[in-house]
């Protein structure tokens, strides 16, 4: 068999850099958080814990208020998401509704945790030795230990290697293009923990079989490349190779990236898989390197607290459950003209109403912004059809017409131009001069298609149901108009064999009557 | 560092949390100055007959945008102070003669603003150029405001003061001997027009004074100043340049094969490209996003339209030029083509 142009181009990932639609060079606004090496900050009183890390899905506790916990016990689960952990050893405090960092901004029940700074461990369980153990154990170990997606969608990791390892894989592209400014949290990673990151890169292609490894970095990422270089070489770990990407917004997506690396477009509704690609950051890599060798669950990240509205900027390993007001006042605290609180980047992070949330999976880095970095509200003007939105579109899509298309409920046009394919990263936003909220308007439009295709499945559930209970009712009528039917027969056989039996009577007493005495002679007919 | 860190409120607001870009003014005033060495250059040739006309043309664009604001109950502030209207203001006016009455501007822009522009919705929902329809409307009410053009000075036996031009202007009357006679002249284009349709030669009709290297004297270096006030749209990307070079090179291209074949009676390409309104058409009017094309595809579509219309008209039609209705027949076109256009999304 010949391999199509697309397989060998995608073989090829790497070699050439290619371009991606679209997209905007931002300032990077990066060396402010990375002076100061990347500390743990002193433990919290509290830990708040979200049983949501991830969109959609609830955990269900596993402790109850007053319980022990120890650090890494596990605390939440939920069939299709990752798993939760104790961040620390301590005491249940409650089990109750608080703020819990997610785009929502809805509060939501969280995990309350005493520490009681004894850090004792829960029984951990690593697997024995990565190079001989099978990918399901290596799978279900990634799922045990809550590993999730950290470049900030918290997507379970389990779920992406079990889809990649069924297909056939040939490249595993590990993440560690921020491309967000003023995030800085992988490339800090990168530089302190090199190794971790080539020891889970290692190990995932091992679970997805496949041959190479591709880490992605930014072109201005100095030190990172050779440090990485380095570490595989020391491993003596063969087709790892680390490539500089060109920093342009919104590179760090999974579907731009590829499109650098290799100039194949993932397909409409796809996945990087159909390409024989797997993509994960680099460090939900340094998170199985550490769940698998060392048994040790997912609890803390590198969070990046950033932004002109902080005093000290720099990187911190956080565990999950820490309020951000903790890391900000390990920070030095705000400054004076502190106006906005975002969880993730300036372009696609989303604000919070207090700094009480505490850090999850997903959250990257904390941005307090200025005055002067944020719009003043800006009034919306109509849309002049200026196209530069479409110019920037990293989806190629045309936003301002798509716009138009939900605005006016027209959601079977809006899905022929493609809002599912829309990837929020805020580039039309940013140079419409119109100042159209064009990210919350397919935001709705997204919600709003979801919600109709519930309708419709109810509906037409409904309209099954109706109709199957339609369809058993006129086969009851129909069994009992057949069942009457079959009765009158019955009935009308019965009636002729009592007819006969009466002429049969009335033959015999004929017959009877015939006999010689012959008094009682009638005319009976003869039936 | 406190042990128990107080916890703080915050405003939210939505992503993207950095300024934007740009604005609708922004754009607009870019536009202008992009207009301004043209405009200047006008001004130097013809006199400050486009001046007045400007200021007119925009001092009745403002004041209808306004009243059509409030009747139709909209906000004022963010919609005076866009510069569209004084934008649809300046491009009419460098269409009309620098001389023409008053009242011309007047009802111009009454239809431009007020009809084109804000019965269909105003600002983004035109379907036609409000310059062009205004320029129209007036073109063909009033045929004979419209063609009483001036010499460049440096030919004119006299040329008016700013005075004068006021006093022309706003009473109809020239101040001189001879009165209209006396100041005006056919433009090249007429000149040509009429040259061959009475069957003289156009190298013949070139010898005019009137003409210069390419075009009409004096015009063909307006043009050359809008030209360069385009580049600096292009250079901000105010415009794209798929609409003026698909313009020009469409006229280039088709007046080609007409000048090879019979150059008697067929201006040259270069020409057609510095008379008349092309090349402020391909840089200033069929570059308008609102009434033209979205997609790249279109965009080149609807500039090749412009420029077949208009070389059609000027070889086949009643006037001497055709640009105005060449945008405002692809106007109508704008919606199918960009139907018809529609760029392949990511992974399709």
């Amino acid at each position: 068999m010949t391999p199509s142009p697309i397989d060998e181009a995608a073989h090829e990932a790497g070699k050439r850099i290619h371009h991606f639609h679209g997209g905007l060079r931002l300032r990077h606004n990066k060396k402010i958080s990375c002076r100061d090496p990347v500390e743990r900050p002193p433990l919290p009183d509290l830990l708040i814990v979200p049983l949501l890390q991830q969109a959609g899905d609830i955990a269900e506790a596993l402790v109850h208020t007053g319980d022990r916990v120890l650090k890494g016990q596990p605390i939440g689960q939920c069939q299709p998401c990752a798993a939760i952990h104790s961040p620390v050893s301590g005491t249940v405090e409650a089990i109750e509704d608080r703020p819990m960092s997610h785009p929502s901004g809805q509060s939501g029940p969280c995990v309350i945790i005493r520490p009681d700074g004894r850090e004792e461990w829960f029984k951990l369980n690593p697997v024995d030795d990565w190079q001989t153990a099978g990918a399901d154990e290596l799978i279900t170990q990634i799922q045990r230990c809550g590993i999730a997606g950290l470049g900030g969608a918290v997507f379970p990791t389990h779920t992406k290697m079990r889809d990649g390892r069924d297909r056939h894989i040939h490249t595993l592209i590990l993440n560690g293009v921020e491309c967000e400014p003023y995030i800085s949290c992988d490339e800090m990673l990168m530089r302190e923990q090199p190794g971790k990151i080539i020891l889970g890169a290692r190990i995932l292609r091992r679970v997805l079989g496949a041959e190479r490894v591709l880490i992605a970095i930014e072109d201005q990422m100095g030190a990172v490349q050779k440090a990485l270089i380095g570490c595989a070489e020391f491993a003596q770990s063969k087709n790892i190779s680390v490539i500089k990407v060109p920093t342009i917004y919104p590179e760090g997506g999974e579907r731009q990236l590829i499109q650098v690396l290799t100039g194949l477009e993932v397909p409409a509704g796809g996945r990087p898989s159909d390409l024989g690609l797997v993509c994960q950051n680099v460090a939900t890599a340094a998170a199985v390197a550490e769940a698998v060798t060392q048994g040790t669950p997912l609890i803390e990240r590198y969070v990046t607290v950033t932004g002109n509205g902080i005093s000290h900027p720099r990187n911190f390993l956080a565990l999950f459950g820490t309020p951000i007001s903790h890391l900000v006042a390990c920070c030095g605290g705000y400054n004076d003209d502190v106006a906005r609180l975002v969880i993730g980047g300036p372009m696609m992070g989303y604000p919070l109403d207090t700094d009480s949330a505490p850090v999850v999976k997903a959250s990257n880095c904390v941005l307090a912004l200025s005055r002067q970095d944020i719009a003043e509200p800006q009034v919306e003007m109509p849309c002049i059809r200026c196209g530069e939105c479409a110019r920037v579109c990293p989806a190629m899509l045309l936003p301002q017409q798509l716009q138009l298309q939900i605005r006016n409920g027209l959601w079977k046009p809006a899905q022929e131009y493609g809002l599912s394919a829309c990837i929020e990263c805020g580039c039309c936003d940013l140079v419409c001069p119109s100042h159209i909220p064009l990210v919350d308007w397919f935001r709705y439009g997204k919600g709003e298609l979801r919600k109709r295709a519930l309708e419709n499945a109810a509906t037409e559930l409904a309209r099954k149901r109706f109709e199957e209970r339609e369809e058993r009712l006129l086969r009851l009528k129909q069994e009992r108009a057949e069942k009457m039917t079959r009765r009158k027969q019955v009935l009308k056989d019965k009636t002729t064999q009592q007819d006969r039996i009466q002429a049969a009577i009335r033959r015999a007493e004929n017959k009877v009557a015939q006999k010689p005495d012959g008094q009682d002679g009638g005319t009976a007919d003869d039936t | 560092m406190a042990e128990q860190p107080m916890t703080r409120n915050f405003e939210i607001g939505g992503a993207p949390h950095v300024p934007p870009q740009t604005t609708v003014a922004k754009v607009m005033l870019q536009v202008l100055l992009a207009l301004v060495p043209g405009v200047l250059a006008y001004t130097w040739f013809f006199g400050p007959g486009i001046l007045v006309q400007i200021g007119l043309a925009s001092v009745f664009a403002l004041a209808f945008e306004y009243l059509m604001l409030r009747l139709r109950g909209r906000p004022l502030k963010p919609f005076i102070n866009d510069y569209s209207a004084v934008v649809t203001a300046v491009l009419f006016a460098l269409c009309i003669p620098p001389l023409a009455p008053w009242w011309v501007s007047c009802i111009a822009m009454l239809f431009g603003i007020g009809f084109a522009k804000h019965l269909y919705g105003g600002l983004g929902q035109n379907v036609f150029n409000p310059a062009m329809v205004a320029y129209v409307v007036v073109l063909i009410s009033f045929p004979q405001a419209m063609t009483s053009w001036l010499p460049p000075t440096a030919l004119a036996e006299h040329s008016l003061g700013l005075a004068d031009t006021l006093a022309t202007i706003f009473t109809g009357r020239v101040p001189l001997e001879g009165g209209w006679d006396a100041i005006t002249q056919a433009t090249p284009l007429d000149l040509l027009k009429t040259g061959v349709e009475t069957g003289r030669m156009v190298p013949e009709i070139r010898n005019s004074p009137i003409f210069g290297d390419f075009g009409g004297r004096g015009w063909e270096w307006i043009a050359n100043w809008f030209a360069l006030g385009g580049c600096f749209l292009l250079y901000r990307r105010v415009i794209s340049w798929q609409v003026p070079v698909a313009v020009i090179g469409s006229v280039l291209l088709l007046s080609l094969p007409f000048w090879l074949a019979d150059p008697d009676s067929n201006p040259f390409p270069l020409q057609h490209v510095f008379s008349g309104g092309i090349v402020l058409a391909a840089f200033f009017i069929a570059t308008d996003p609102v009434s033209g094309c979205v997609s790249d595809r279109g965009r080149l579509i609807f500039g090749a339209g412009v420029a077949i219309i208009t070389l059609v008209i000027r070889r086949w039609g009643g006037y001497p030029d055709g640009v105005a209705f060449a945008v405002l027949l692809m106007n109508m076109a704008a919606p199918l083509i960009d139907r018809y256009t529609r760029p392949r999304m990511y992974g399709e």
